[in-house]
């Protein structure tokens, strides 16, 4: 078995009295697609910043492809791409110009680069604008072409800091393809930060969870859901008395509810039985329900179990994606 | 884009370290390209300084030439030269790479870190000698007559962009500290007392007072007199003396600003 390409072991970071990352412990197989997962400010930067050697690590350590990030940063370099948060270009210079420039610090020949510029072309596919200056380019342009400049000397290990944050759709669906044929036809392997539940979710064959600067939760998406529960019914109240939640958790087959702002989450083995004596129990405690949604659990529903709180900005993402399925839906109280 | 992607590669390739002097030619290279790009950035370096020589020398020919029994075109040439490469870098782009994050893209690379910085210098180099050209090439339309001849006004202009390198020091030492385009841009304060209290005007036989003693401490005082002397006087002894005087204020200047810049890289790259 191949030795893992990247090992971290209780890394921390800290700026000045806040730690961004608290000791986090991780094991990546090479090959395996890894999400980590977690809101804006989480710590998800400052993790891949430490890994690419940005940032020295303030505690503990961190290995990437079998070299130390403090000690040997010169020897990860070799082994890494990175593309991160934002399109890190030289708006001045060409697309092409950028690539070969960058080439061209991997220490590749004239033969290799004109290659590999040729290769990732055909990969992020940015046509006849590779001879534009970048500064011409749409956002989701610069987002694949700082793909392709993480690319283009082959890494065996490839960062990528929120790829496709700020993308419309289209361009998401594209990186999203681009990250799964590097996967799969280079063996490459991806650490993947994101803040889009359905981005870690259809992609990663591992996701990590942080918050805060710790990793509270890793596993498979699907074993992950399997922790909250086998479906989620989402009320919407505007009026809840303390006796309805009671009642609901009194409720044959209701496994936990989780009530936050005007949701009531309650996570129920069958979710189909459950929908009905739940609607009477809001309704019999005085409830005044808006509307009552059953669904299979996301990765929001973990995260909200794990730290009682959503993921930011994921109501979009989910709405474009279309990722809770099953999702019958009754409008109004019953 | 493609549906079918093929990223299989034919080339096999091995990132490697590329080696010192093609990260400092891939570097340089790079910021040569910028110049063109950016003309804003570069044509007022050459039209201002042209400006000012022709306007003192309608303005203050007659009653300073006459009054130090000098030929004022000849004598403010160096001036006009000086002021044209003088605080002319990249370090503007290299503040834009610090905040849009190509420079950590490029410090993720096996790049050595001492090329980012001497690329950059060496495009400066290019640059402030392709702009003492045209300013020298006025100087000789309006009458100056060099008594070195062609091989002093060779010199005369590597002289000049020397310093023009020189002083980029200051600008890419505030850029790779701070970070912030302002700063920078108020890096070109340093540039008026450099230049103004010196013999920029008179000779330093006419200045008096503290703008003398302030003078006989800059280093600019010797550089204008080393140019001078290619201009005004013929090769010999005293021409020379004059000339090594001028690289020592360049060297004394460089000891200085290069060394600052290169502290401020050293912070700059190492891992906070």
């Amino acid at each position: 078995m191949d030795s893992p390409a990247i090992v971290t072991e209780d890394i921390a970071r800290r700026f000045g009295d806040y730690w961004a990352v608290d000791g986090v412990d991780l094991t990546i197989a090479a090959g395996e697609i890894y999400g980590f997962l977690g809101p804006n400010g989480a710590g998800k930067s400052t993790l891949v910043r430490m890994l690419c050697t940005l940032l020295r690590p303030t505690r503990g350590r961190g290995f990437v492809a079998g070299h130390d990030v403090a000690r040997h940063p010169e020897l990860v370099r070799l082994q890494i791409g990175v593309a991160l948060q934002d399109a890190a270009l030289d708006d001045r210079q060409t697309g092409r110009e950028l690539l070969d420039l960058q080439a061209r610090l991997y220490g590749l020949r004239r033969d290799e680069r004109l290659a590999r510029v040729a290769q990732v072309l055909t990969l992020v596919d940015i046509g006849t604008a590779i001879d534009r200056q970048i500064h011409t380019y749409s956002g989701g342009m610069k987002r694949r072409l700082d793909l392709a400049a993480a690319l283009i000397h082959d890494p065996q290990i490839l960062f990528l800091d929120e790829p496709t944050t700020g993308l419309d759709p289209e361009s998401r669906a594209a990186v999203w393809t681009e990250v799964r044929a590097l996967q799969r036809q280079r063996g490459t392997t991806i650490f993947l930060t994101t803040q889009y539940l359905e981005e870690a979710d259809e992609l990663a064959d591992r996701v990590g969870i942080i918050s805060s600067g710790h990793l509270v939760a890793e596993g498979t998406p699907d074993a992950l859901k399997r922790t909250v529960g086998t479906d989620v019914i989402v009320a919407t109240v505007t009026e809840l008395p303390s006796t309805a939640l009671d009642a609901v958790r009194a409720l044959a087959g209701v496994e936990d509810v989780v009530c936050r702002h005007d949701e009531l989450m309650v996570h129920a083995d069958d979710g189909a039985a459950a929908m009905s004596p739940v609607a009477l129990a809001l309704h019999g405690s005085g409830a005044t329900v808006k509307s009552l949604t059953l669904r299979t659990p996301t990765l929001d529903d973990v995260f909200l179990q794990l730290t009682g709180s959503h993921l930011q900005g994921d109501a979009a993402a989910l709405s474009s994606a279309g990722s809770s399925t099953g999702t019958p839906s009754t409008g109004g109280s019953p | 884009m493609t549906d079918v992607l093929t990223v299989r590669s034919p080339v096999a390739v091995q990132a490697r370290p590329a080696g010192f002097l093609v990260d400092l030619i891939s570097v340089a290279q790079r910021a040569v390209r910028q110049i063109p790009r950016e003309p804003a950035s570069v044509v007022p370096a050459l039209i201002v300084p042209i400006f000012f020589y022709v306007l003192n020398i309608g303005a203050l020919s007659k009653v300073t030439g006459a009054a130090a029994h000098i030929d004022f075109k000849s004598f403010e040439l160096p001036v006009a030269v000086v002021f044209a490469v003088t605080g002319v870098s990249r370090a503007s782009s290299l503040v834009t790479d610090i905040q849009n994050g190509y420079f950590d893209r490029l410090t993720i690379t096996p790049v050595r870190r001492l090329p980012l910085l001497l690329g950059l210098m060496m495009a400066d180099l290019a640059l402030v000698m392709a702009l003492a050209v045209p300013v020298l090439l006025v100087g000789l339309g309006l009458g100056v007559h060099f008594r070195t001849g062609v091989p002093g006004m060779v010199l005369f202009v590597v002289l000049s962009g020397i310093w023009g390198l020189v002083f980029t020091g200051l600008p890419y030492a505030i850029a790779l500290k701070t970070g912030n385009p302002g700063a920078v841009n108020a890096s070109f304060v340093l540039f008026f007392p450099i230049t103004f209290l010196s013999t920029t005007f008179v000779p330093k036989s006419a200045l008096e007072g503290w703008l003398r003693t302030v003078a006989t401490y800059n280093p600019m005082t010797y550089i204008l007199f080393g140019l001078r002397a290619l201009v005004s006087e013929p090769w010999s002894v005293a021409t020379a003396t004059a000339v090594g005087d001028a690289v020592l204020a360049v060297g004394a200047f460089g000891l200085v600003s290069i060394s600052l810049a290169l502290l401020a890289l050293r912070g700059r790259v190492r891992r906070p």
